[in-house]
C-alpha cells in the first residue's frame, strides 16, 4: 500500500503544501490566459472576425490546451494512472468530481427539461445534488481507507471468490458504456455544430482530444484536464445568465432573483391560458388531430384517398403551369407519402401525439410553478394523477440519488486524495461545485422562459430574431415555427422549441455577441470531454486491472498491466464512438437508465460492505444479481424502446404506476432484502474479511 | 492481529454511527419530506412558492452543509480518538 512508504509525517505535509501551491499558481495563470483569450476574440469580433474562425479556435485552442496537460501528465507508473499517485488536493479533487460528474445531459440538457417541465424537472436537481450526501456518509472515506483502484477491486475482496468481482466488472461496464456513449454523442454534436463539419467527423475529431488525455496520463491527467475544464464549463454557463439577469432585472445575480421573474412568468401563464389568439391556435390543432384520428381509424384508404388527392394536385398545378415553386412543393409532398400503410401509420401517430400535445394550454408544459400533475382536493381522476405524479417524483429523486452514490466513475475519484480526511473534505468541495452549476439551471429556465412569454410570443412573424431561423436550419425538431392561425403574429403553441437548444440558444437569446455562444459550446465541449476521459478510464480499468490482472493473469508486472490499460482504453473509445455514429434512439432513457441499473447493482453490496461485518460473498452475489434482474425484468417489459428491441408484445404492466426510469426503486429494496436474509442463513465471512471491514472503519490503526 | 476491536474504537464506531444517522435523518425530511408535502408548502419566499425554492436551491444549501459538517465532526472524532492519520 502506498501510505506505508511516505516519508515522515511532517514532511508528507511539507510536500502536500508545496504540491497544493504549484497547483494553485498554475490554475490561476490558466484562468487569467483563459480570460485574456476570450477578450481577445470578443475583440477580434467586434473587428469583423468571422463567426467560422470563432467556433474553430474556441475548440481548437481548449481541446489543445487538455491534450497539453494530457501530455505533461503522461505516466506509466501504476499508482499514478490509476489513482493519480493519490496526491491530488482535496479542492481540486472537488473541482475534477464536479466536472467528471457533470455531464452533457448537466450541461445541454438540465436547463431544458425545467424549461419544459417546471417543477417536476427539480426531480433531476434534487437526485443529482443530494445523491452527494450518500457518497459522504456511506462510502467515500472508507473506500479511501480501504485504498485500492477500482470498485470492482472492493467488492472482490470483500467478498472473496470470482462471482462479486465478475458481476462488479459487468455492472461497471453497463452503466458506463451506455454512459459515455451519449458523452460522445453529445461531443460530436458540438464539434459538428461549431465547426461545420459532418457529425461523424465531429465525433472522431472530439475522440482524439478524450484520448490523449486519458491514453497517455490515466487518472493523473484525466484529473488535471478535468480542473481545467470545470473552470471552462462554469464560466461558460454563468456568463450568459448573469447577462440575461441584468437584462431582464438590473441584478447581476441571477439565483437570487429569478423568483420574482417565476412569479411574472406564472401570472403570465394564467393570462396565455385564457387568451383568444392561443385559444384560435389550440382549436386548428384539435381539428387537426381529429383528422389524423379518422385516418388513423382505417389506414390503408386513407393512405389510397391521400396519394390520389396529392396526384390530382400535382397534375392541375401542371395543366394550369402554376409557378415552379407550388408544383415542386407539392411534387415534394407527393414524395414523401410513405408507400406502406404501416409506414404511414408510424407518421401519422407521431403527427397525432404532437398535435394532441400542442391543443393543450401553454403547449402541453406544466404551469411553472405548480408541483406534480393534478388535484389534491379535484375530482377522483385529478387526485389520482396527483398521487402518481408525486409518487414517480418521489420514486426518481430516490434513483437518481442512489445511482449518483454507485455510478464507479464517480466513486473511483475519491480513491485519488492523500487520506480518508481529505477524502471527507474532496465531497464538500465536489458538492459545492456541483451546486454552483444546479442552482443556476432553474435560474436559466425561468429567465429564458420570461424572455419567450414576454420577448417572442406577440411578435409579428417577420420581426423575430435571426437566431430562431438559424437553429430550425440545423434541425427542425430543434426549433420550428408555424403560423397556425395565419394572424402574423407568434403565439405560445405556434413555437416548438427542443430541450437541447435551451442552454445553447441563451446566449442568441440574450443578444450577446457570438463570442459567448461559442464560449457556451466550449463549455459543453468540457462537459462531455470530462465525464466522457473518466467514463472511459473507468471502463478500461476495470478491464484491465479487475478482469485481467486479478483473475486471468495476476502475476504480470505493472509496466504490462498499464500498457494493457491503455489499448483497452482506445478499443473501448473506438467501440463507443462506433455505436454513438449510429445514433442510437432514446439516447437520454438510456443514460438516466444507467442510474437506476448503478444503484441496483453497487449501493446494497458496498454500503452493507461496509456497515454489516455479516454480509457474506454468496448473499452479496446473490443480492446483486437479483437486484439487476428485477430492474432488467421492469424496464424491458415497460419502456417502449426496449419493448421493441426484445420483441416484448405482452401488454404493459406498470407497478403502483412507477415510470420505467425509475426501476431502480424496486432493484434497490430487493437487493438489500435478499443480502440481508442470505447472510443470515450463510454461515458469516472468515476472520479475514471482518479484519478487512475493521480496517476500512478506522482511518488510521490496525494496519494490516 | 485479533478481529475484535478496542473499546475505544468501539465507541469511535458508534458515535460515527449516530453522526450517520442524524444527518441521514435531515437529508430525509428536507428531500422527500419536503418533496411529498410541495403542494401545501406553496406560500411564496422571495417569489418562489417554498417548495420550488426547497428543491431548487434550499436542499441543496443543506446538502452541502451535511457533508461539510460531517467531515468536521468525523475530522475531530478522529482527533479525539487518536484515529487520524497524521498522529
Amino acid at each position: 500500500m502506498p501510505d506505508m512508504f511516505r516519508d515522515s509525517p511532517a514532511e508528507a505535509e511539507a510536500a502536500e503544501v508545496r504540491f497544493r501551491g504549484q497547483a494553485d499558481r498554475a490554475y490561476q495563470w490558466y484562468t487569467l490566459w483563459f480570460v485574456v483569450f476570450v477578450v481577445v476574440l470578443g475583440v477580434a469580433e467586434q473587428m469583423g472576425l468571422h463567426r467560422d474562425w470563432i467556433g474553430f479556435m474556441f475548440l481548437f485552442a481548449t481541446v489543445a490546451v487538455y491534450g497539453g496537460i494530457g501530455i505533461l501528465c503522461r505516466t506509466t507508473d501504476p499508482v499514478e494512472y490509476y489513482v493519480a499517485g493519490r496526491r491530488v488536493p482535496a479542492i481540486y479533487n472537488g473541482m475534477a468530481t464536479g466536472a467528471d460528474w457533470m455531464s452533457a445531459a448537466s450541461f445541454l440538457g438540465l436547463a431544458g427539461t425545467l424549461y419544459l417541465t417546471g417543477y417536476n424537472g427539480l426531480a433531476f436537481i434534487l437526485g443529482w445534488s443530494g445523491g452527494f450526501c450518500l457518497v459522504a456518509l456511506f462510502l467515500a472515506p472508507y473506500l479511501r481507507k480501504f485504498g485500492q483502484f477500482t470498485i470492482p477491486d472492493f467488492l472482490g475482496e470483500r467478498y472473496g471468490g470470482d462471482w462479486p468481482r465478475l458481476l462488479g466488472i459487468g455492472a461497471t461496464l453497463l452503466c458506463s458504456f451506455t454512459y459515455v456513449v451519449a458523452q460522445i454523442y453529445g461531443v460530436g454534436l458540438i464539434t459538428s455544430r461549431l465547426l461545420g463539419v459532418a457529425f461523424e467527423l465531429g465525433i472522431f475529431l472530439g475522440l482524439g482530444g478524450i484520448l490523449v488525455c486519458s491514453f497517455l496520463g490515466g487518472m493523473r491527467a484525466v484529473t488535471w484536464t478535468q480542473v481545467a475544464q470545470y473552470i471552462v464549463l462554469i464560466a461558460a454557463y454563468l456568463i450568459p445568465v448573469v447577462w440575461l439577469s441584468v437584462k431582464q432585472t438590473g441584478v447581476p445575480v441571477p439565483q437570487a432573483v429569478y423568483g420574482y421573474q417565476l412569479e411574472k412568468i406564472a401570472d403570465k401563464e394564467i393570462d396565455l391560458m385564457i387568451d383568444t389568439r392561443e385559444i384560435t391556435v389550440r382549436l386548428a390543432y384539435e381539428e387537426h388531430a381529429s383528422a389524423l384520428e379518422k385516418k388513423l381509424a382505417d389506414p390503408v384508404r386513407a393512405l389510397a384517398a391521400e396519394r390520389a388527392a396529392l396526384e390530382a394536385r400535382v397534375q392541375a398545378l401542371r395543366a394550369e403551369a402554376a409557378p415552379q415553386k407550388e408544383q415542386v412543393a407539392a411534387e415534394k409532398a407527393l414524395a414523401k407519402l410513405p408507400r406502406e400503410p404501416a409506414a404511414a401509420v408510424a407518421m401519422w401517430q407521431e403527427s397525432l401525439d404532437e398535435a394532441r400535445l400542442k391543443a393543450l394550454p401553454l403547449n402541453g408544459m406544466p404551469r411553472s410553478d405548480e408541483q406534480f400533475a393534478g388535484n389534491p382536493d379535484g375530482t377522483p381522476a385529478e387526485q389520482a394523477l396527483f398521487d402518481l405524479s408525486r409518487r414517480n417524483f418521489l420514486a426518481l429523486v430516490f434513483c437518481l440519488m442512489v445511482g449518483t452514490a454507485a455510478l464507479p466513475h464517480v466513486l473511483t475519484r475519491y480513491y485519488t486524495t492523500p487520506n480518508v480526511k481529505q477524502a471527507r473534505e474532496s465531497v464538500t468541495w465536489s458538492l459545492a461545485f456541483i451546486v454552483l452549476l444546479y442552482f443556476t439551471a432553474p435560474a436559466l429556465a425561468v429567465l429564458v422562459k420570461y424572455e419567450v412569454f414576454n420577448v417572442l410570443v406577440g411578435t409579428s412573424f417577420d420581426a423575430l430574431p435571426a437566431w430562431m431561423d438559424a437553429w430550425h436550419k440545423v434541425d427542425p425538431k430543434l426549433l420550428s415555427i408555424t403560423d397556425v392561425n395565419r394572424d402574423g403574429v407568434l403565439q405560445l403553441n405556434e413555437m416548438s422549441i427542443g430541450g437541447d437548444i435551451i442552454v445553447l440558444a441563451t446566449a442568441e437569446i440574450a443578444g450577446l455577441p457570438y463570442v459567448v455562444s461559442g464560449l457556451v459550446a466550449a463549455g459543453g465541449l468540457a462537459a462531455a470531454l470530462s465525464t466522457a476521459d473518466g467514463l472511459l478510464l473507468t471502463i478500461a480499468n476495470s478491464l484491465s486491472h479487475d478482469l485481467y490482472y486479478k483473475m486471468i493473469d495476476p502475476n504480470a508486472n505493472t509496466a504490462r498491466r498499464v500498457t494493457l490499460s491503455k489499448m483497452v482504453l482506445l478499443v473501448v473509445a473506438l467501440a463507443a464512438a462506433y455505436v454513438a455514429a449510429q445514433k442510437p434512439a432514446d439516447i437520454l432513457f438510456l443514460v438516466s437508465a444507467a442510474f437506476s441499473f448503478a444503484a441496483a447493482a453497487f449501493f446494497p453490496a458496498l454500503t452493507l460492505g461496509i456497515f454489516w461485518k455479516r454480509t457474506t460473498g454468496l448473499a452479496a452475489s446473490l443480492g446483486m444479481l437479483s437486484g439487476l434482474g428485477i430492474t432488467f425484468y421492469y424496464m424491458v417489459t415497460t419502456q417502449p424502446w426496449l419493448r421493441s428491441v426484445f420483441g416484448i408484445s405482452s401488454p404493459v404492466e406498470l407497478w403502483w404506476g412507477i415510470e420505467p426510469i425509475s426501476a431502480g426503486v424496486f432493484g434497490v429494496p430487493v437487493g438489500f432484502v435478499v443480502m440481508i436474509v442470505v447472510s443470515l442463513i450463510t454461515p458469516p465471512p472468515p476472520p479475514k474479511v471482518q479484519e478487512l471491514v475493521e480496517y476500512v472503519r478506522y482511518p488510521r490503526a490496525l494496519r494490516r | 492481529m485479533s478481529t475484535q476491536p478496542t473499546p475505544s474504537q468501539r465507541h469511535y464506531w458508534r458515535k460515527s454511527l449516530a453522526i450517520t444517522g442524524w444527518l441521514m435523518l435531515v437529508w430525509f425530511v428536507v428531500t422527500f419530506g419536503v418533496a411529498f408535502f410541495a403542494r401545501e408548502l406553496s406560500f411564496r419566499f422571495f417569489g418562489w412558492p417554498f417548495s420550488y425554492w426547497v428543491a431548487a436551491q434550499g436542499a441543496l444549501v443543506v446538502y452541502v452543509l451535511i457533508v461539510g459538517v460531517y467531515a468536521f465532526l468525523m475530522n475531530r472524532l478522529d482527533e479525539a480518538h487518536s484515529l487520524d492519520e497524521d498522529a
